[in-house]
């Protein structure tokens, strides 16, 4: 079994983002990038099924501009095979996003498709979805356990109320959520490795798809300031304040 | 413009984020029908008659919808997708689950978790964990929406008196999804997206046994338990306890944090709390730079003590 798995370069978790002043969006040059973390559990999971004998080959893919090299690279030094980089200077939406997917899934006939199950720039929690919905396959999303059997994919999702559990038909796209496994350390040796396997590059626009953004974005502020408060000494002093001052118990 | 929100329920009880989404849904119109889908799902179907404000609800009741599953929900909506111009659900699980798979069946570009209506087309919504608030144009025919529950507040829950229409399911024999299991948390205390007070710990608590300190004090004020990131990946409690920029979102009268640093992924979660209490030993602790009320100390003297005190 082949599985894909696309990967988004973003701000890295740990840095706190600025508005850009013209208020077109945040500023990221100059910004630490890293693979989002969803993404990078995606990763490890696949390359888990490769190590576990279920998996034969993992595609990863990225779109965006040409440093998502970099990106892929670190993927193919977790353990992935290949990688293909759709070249765009554009900014992409998850609908166009899952589009070019489909394109690609449609050529390497994947039987699985991991994917994060949301980016941590857009915040979306988007394309999984999408992407089972335009190839017509089921979907698991927010997975925190995955078992193949029998043909089917043995899912538990983390849902508002705890867990559930799902059985789907293969072919199927899942999304990667916290629990589902810890991504290892990229060992010095397989990035050195990583630099010798294969990555394809495809502009963006030789897929002839339609890519075009349908939401416009307006403007991008900051949020509303939360000034700190104050410190209390002491519990006395704290209920004091909650009951008599703040009013909220 | 007609706007279709997708009720949440567990076919016995109307989930609360429905009243939100049904507040969102009369900011951009008027006419608002509800869809219950499900099975043996009649309470629900009356409770959302009763909403007020809501002019129709139509009910669809197969095997196949019994526990929401995606691909079939989804393609449900679809099938009545002509006669609205907004879908809206929640962003619960639920919601962020298929409402994306239904926009993509539509070729519209859904629109997640916004926090504010602005026109008919244009929606206020976090980017970067609440780092940035973006404002954004739908240019898509039908607008497909999740709704931060938090930021809306809930309609009426009677005073409704909408009529009910039974739909015809589409023909649709896939077999994509089944239903295997579920184990959710139970609990006595307030839902965590809907309590007034939210006590949560991080991974100061240090072990499952010492989240006690964390659940006594929120049953002394009756509040519901959340956690951070950290305090669920060691495993001291599941992973429905979770605030942060992907786990749930909530903003009570009162939050208290206990034993958490406060990341941006957790502020993320939070900080639209009217009061923030923050008890931990790090002064330097980031969780202090929004909170109301600070207390630099040893969370395992100041807990107990303030339960006892209460």
């Amino acid at each position: 079994m082949k599985i894909l798995v696309p990967i988004k370069r973003v701000v890295d978790y740990n840095v706190k983002v600025r508005v850009k002043s013209d208020q077109s969006g945040v500023e990221t040059a100059n910004v630490k990038m890293s693979m989002n973390p969803f993404d990078e559990i995606a990763v490890e999971e696949a390359i888990r099924l490769q190590e576990a004998g279920t998996a034969e080959e993992i595609i990863v893919v990225s779109i965006g501009v040409s440093q998502c090299q970099e990106t892929i690279r670190t993927a193919l030094a977790m353990g992935a095979d290949r990688g293909i980089l759709v070249e765009t200077d554009q900014q992409v939406q998850p609908l166009a996003v899952a589009k070019i997917l489909k394109h690609l899934v449609e050529k390497e006939s994947p039987q699985l498709v991991i994917a994060g199950k949301q980016a941590i720039d857009d915040d979306n929690n988007q394309t999984g979805q999408m992407l089972a919905a335009l190839l017509g396959w089921s979907q698991g999303t927010f997975a925190s356990r995955l078992q193949l059997a029998d043909g089917r994919l043995k899912l538990t999702r983390e849902v508002d109320g705890g867990l559930e559990t799902v059985s789907l038909s293969m072919p199927s796209v899942v999304t990667t959520d916290l629990r589902l496994n810890e991504p290892r350390f990229v060992k010095l040796p397989n990035i050195m490795k990583a630099k010798k396997k294969p990555l394809e590059v495809i502009p963006m626009d030789s897929l002839g798809l339609d890519t075009a953004s349908r939401v416009k974005i307006l403007k991008v502020e900051d949020p509303p300031h939360r000034a700190a408060g104050i410190k209390v000494a002491s519990v006395e002093e704290l209920i004091d304040k909650l009951k008599n001052e703040a009013k909220v118990i | 413009m007609a706007v279709l929100v997708v009720a949440e329920h567990d076919n016995a009880v109307l989930q609360e984020a429905t009243l939100n989404a049904v507040t969102a849904a009369l900011e951009i119109d008027s006419n608002v029908s509800v869809l219950v889908a499900g099975k043996g799902c009649a309470a629900v179907r009356d409770e959302a008659a009763k909403i007020s404000g809501v002019s129709r609800v139509l009910v669809c009741e197969q095997d196949k919808y019994e526990h929401q599953l995606a691909e079939p929900l989804a393609g449900l909506i679809v099938s009545l997708a002509d006669d609205y111009s907004h879908i809206i659900a929640a962003a619960t699980s639920q919601g962020k689950n298929v409402l994306p798979r239904v926009a993509a069946l539509l070729d519209v570009a859904p629109i997640s978790d916004i926090t504010d209506v602005v026109s008919a087309d244009t929606f206020v919504r976090p980017i970067y964990a609440g780092n940035a608030i973006a404002t954004v144009q739908s240019e898509d025919a039908i607008k497909v929406i999740t709704i931060r529950p938090t930021t809306f507040e809930a309609a009426p829950a009677d005073g409704g008196s909408a009529q009910t229409d039974v739909l015809t399911a589409p023909d649709d024999s896939s077999d994509y999804s089944r239903f295997v299991g579920e184990e959710l948390t139970q609990s006595d205390r307030p839902e965590l997206t809907s309590a007034r007070i939210v006590v949560s710990g991080g991974r100061g608590m240090g072990s499952s046994e010492n989240f006690q300190i964390v659940e006594a004090l929120a049953d002394k004020l009756n509040a519901a338990v959340g956690a951070s990131r950290a305090a669920v990946d060691a495993g001291y409690v599941p992973n429905d306890y979770q605030v942060g920029q992907t786990g749930k979102v909530v903003a009570p009268d009162l939050y208290v944090a206990v034993g958490i640093s406060g990341a941006i992924q957790h502020l993320a979660g939070m900080k639209d709390s009217k009061v923030i209490v923050a008890i931990n030993k790090d002064e330097e602790a980031p969780i202090f730079q929004v909170a109301d009320y600070g207390i630099v100390a040893d969370l395992f003297d100041v807990v107990p003590k303030l339960t006892e005190s209460l």
